[in-house]
């Protein structure tokens, strides 16, 4: 496929922090670790060869502890961090050619990013703060602030247009970050650890209303978290960071049923399964007695477990509704007990 | 002793020469330069002047309760005011505010671009830096004595003294006080495509404007801290007074003339830094509310 069928390519972008790069970047290409070359040279491997194919309009989330250079990676995508080496494409154009006039552009027309810390203009009232990229690009006053309105009203802050950031709380000044990224109504939106500093039950909130302006509006969206369930919650496909080198890059069951490797285990075994795993990869396809419960193959396990307290199995239709196999208590019990530690020896 | 290492007399008198060269060669250019900040200085003088004492009340007092929305500052600005017409001293107090505002004006004018372009290269603030040092500790008479014999003496060489001693803060205080703006609100509006003069006009000046008050509340503070030096090189206004009062031993002339400068200081201090206060208090900066 070419570079203009995905939304963002990234080729073997690799990124060292220090004040002679190429000679950190010769070492790690002959083969050292990123601690030696941090040991040796004193220079920080930010990104190590990443590699990533980001469809259009899907959730792709980015996951990895902190210092897994995660927020690094995203930077790269609207140059707010040049690479050391490494290509990058966005909607087919080449990022890292762009000139300085160029740059701004691509930022006020294609990409739009959410901030962990929310990034908010202090001495600015919310409609100000999400019409400020309008005004950047020279869109005029009622027309900017029209359209401003329309997207606090819908990220749910109507009523606090002429507030001032400080006056909300985290969870509304994530929402007004929110609606200053969707305002510009670029294609493509960066959301880096944009839920991390808020509430649990705040921030379950922030993901139902993300998914569903997701599906209304279909744009891409690339999500840092340090949070796997989060990942699992949002995501349509995970790529999980270490050390700045890409793990693994799946869907989210993939993941959680066969992780790559040792590091991403850790991350499975914490994690509440039941939600990660769909029925559709565990279902037995082909023909069946109806069943008198039936779920859609995009349930996820834990809204079949209920009603294994009366049944052996439990129908799965497709979109139009037809049975198109079941799933069974078994299948389920063995998708989740796989990766519980001391169950997957031998 | 100290043993002479090298004979330093050719130098001294290549300076000394060299400085009568430029009064000789270039003292009338020099003068035709500074004639816009005598200007400046006259206009604004005349101004006060020719203002009748109660509007001057009324505009200072009200500036005081919109800065603070409070009796207090307006009842202390207007007693101080009082205490400045009663004694006798109004007259040479609208002089000493006149070299006052037209030195903090000069300043601005000049300061915060240098400010700003200290922020952004770390090279500049290397070099601007020691030469801030080296205007505020550099005892004022040793540029006071070449600027008379460039001008000669009047308000001119005083005009400029009050600015190169009042001048270093507000410099160092914008520069502080730009690169001190949130890095992460500095990132987000990177990432909207601004471009270097937005994120300067629309991010970074309005973000740091309470620091660079504080930068002009010192520069006046310093301004009228050099008030007796600029009246002894024919400034005029309440300096001239002290001066006097020292001069024919008259105590209570000096004392009085004194406290009219600590009268102002206590006026225009209170009021910047109330703007300061409020302007803080509205971009969410001001602690424990």
């Amino acid at each position: 496929m070419s570079d203009s069928d995905f939304a963002i390519r990234m080729k073997g972008v690799t990124k060292i922090f220090g004040d002679s790069p190429q000679t950190a970047l010769d070492m790690l290409r002959s083969g050292k670790s990123k601690t030696e070359v941090q040991a040796e040279t004193n220079h920080v491997v930010g990104l190590d060869n990443v590699s990533l194919d980001i469809a259009r309009g899907q959730i792709f989330v980015v996951m990895g502890l902190s210092g897994s250079g995660k927020s690094t990676l995203i930077r790269h995508v609207n140059r707010l961090i040049d690479p050391t080496a490494g290509e990058i494409f966005v909607e087919g154009s080449d990022v890292l050619k762009m000139s300085l006039p160029d740059l701004r552009t691509y930022r006020r027309n294609t990409v739009a990013m959410v901030f962990q810390k929310f990034g908010l203009l202090p001495h600015r009232s919310v409609i100000d703060n999400v019409a400020y990229g309008l005004e950047v690009k020279g869109v005029g006053k009622a027309e900017r602030l029209e359209r401003a309105a329309k997207w606090i009203e819908t990220v749910g802050l109507s009523g606090y247009e002429q507030s001032q950031p400080r006056q909300l709380s985290g969870g509304q000044q994530q929402r007004v970050g929110l609606a200053r990224a969707l305002a510009l109504d670029t294609d493509i939106i960066l959301m880096d650890e944009a839920f991390s500093a808020l509430d649990p039950l705040i921030r379950s909130g922030m993901q139902d209303q993300l998914m569903e302006l997701q599906k209304s509006l279909g744009k891409t969206i690339l999500f840092i978290t340090h949070d796997f369930d989060e990942a699992l919650k949002i995501a349509d496909r995970i790529a999980v960071l270490k050390d700045g080198a890409v793990q693994q890059e799946g869907k989210p069951e993939d993941i959680v049923l066969k992780p790559a490797n040792e590091h991403i285990e850790e991350f499975v075994r914490e994690v509440n399964k039941a939600r990660a795993i769909h029925v559709r990869t565990i279902m037995e396809r082909g023909e069946f007695e109806p069943c008198e419960y039936t779920v859609p193959s995009n349930a996820r396990c834990e809204d079949v477990l209920p009603y294994f307290a009366e049944h052996q199995w439990v129908g799965v239709t497709n979109d139009e509704g037809t049975q198109i196999g079941r799933v069974t208590a078994k299948r389920v019990i063995r998708a989740l007990a796989r990766y519980t530690p001391g169950a997957n020896e031998g | 002793m100290f043993p002479e290492l090298i004979d330093t007399r050719p130098l001294r008198r290549a300076i000394d020469d060299g400085l009568n060269w430029v009064v000789r060669n270039w003292g009338g250019e020099l003068e035709a330069a500074a004639y816009p900040l005598l200007m400046l200085l006259n206009s604004i003088e005349r101004l006060l002047v020719a203002t009748p004492w109660w509007l001057i009340f009324i505009i200072v007092v009200g500036v005081a309760w919109l800065a603070t929305r409070n009796w207090k500052l307006p009842a202390l600005v207007l007693v101080s005011l009082l205490f400045l017409g009663v004694m006798g001293l109004w007259r040479d107090a609208m002089a000493t505010t006149a070299l006052m505002i037209a030195a903090t004006l000069t300043v601005i004018v000049a300061s915060i671009p240098i400010g700003v372009w200290m922020s952004r290269s770390l090279r500049v603030r290397q070099i601007i830096t020691p030469i801030l040092d080296l205007m505020q500790t550099l005892p004022s008479f040793v540029y006071l004595i070449p600027a008379v014999m460039i001008f000669g003496p009047g308000k001119i060489p005083a005009l400029l003294a009050t600015i190169v001693y009042a001048a270093p803060p507000l410099v160092r205080l914008t520069d502080l006080g730009l690169r001190s703006v949130d890095p992460a609100v500095m990132e987000a509006s990177r990432s909207f495509g601004t471009t270097p003069r937005q994120r300067l006009f629309g991010v970074q000046i309005p973000l740091a404007l309470p620091t660079i008050l504080a930068g002009v509340n010192q520069t006046t503070m310093m301004a009228l801290a050099m008030v007796v030096i600029a009246s002894m090189i024919g400034a005029g206004g309440l300096g001239y007074q002290v001066l006097q009062g020292i001069g024919r031993l008259e105590v209570s002339r000096g004392l009085f003339a004194g406290l009219g400068i600590v009268v102002l200081a206590i006026i225009f201090d209170r009021i910047t830094q109330s703007f300061g206060k409020q302007l803080q208090a509205r971009i969410g900066l001001a602690e424990a509310r």
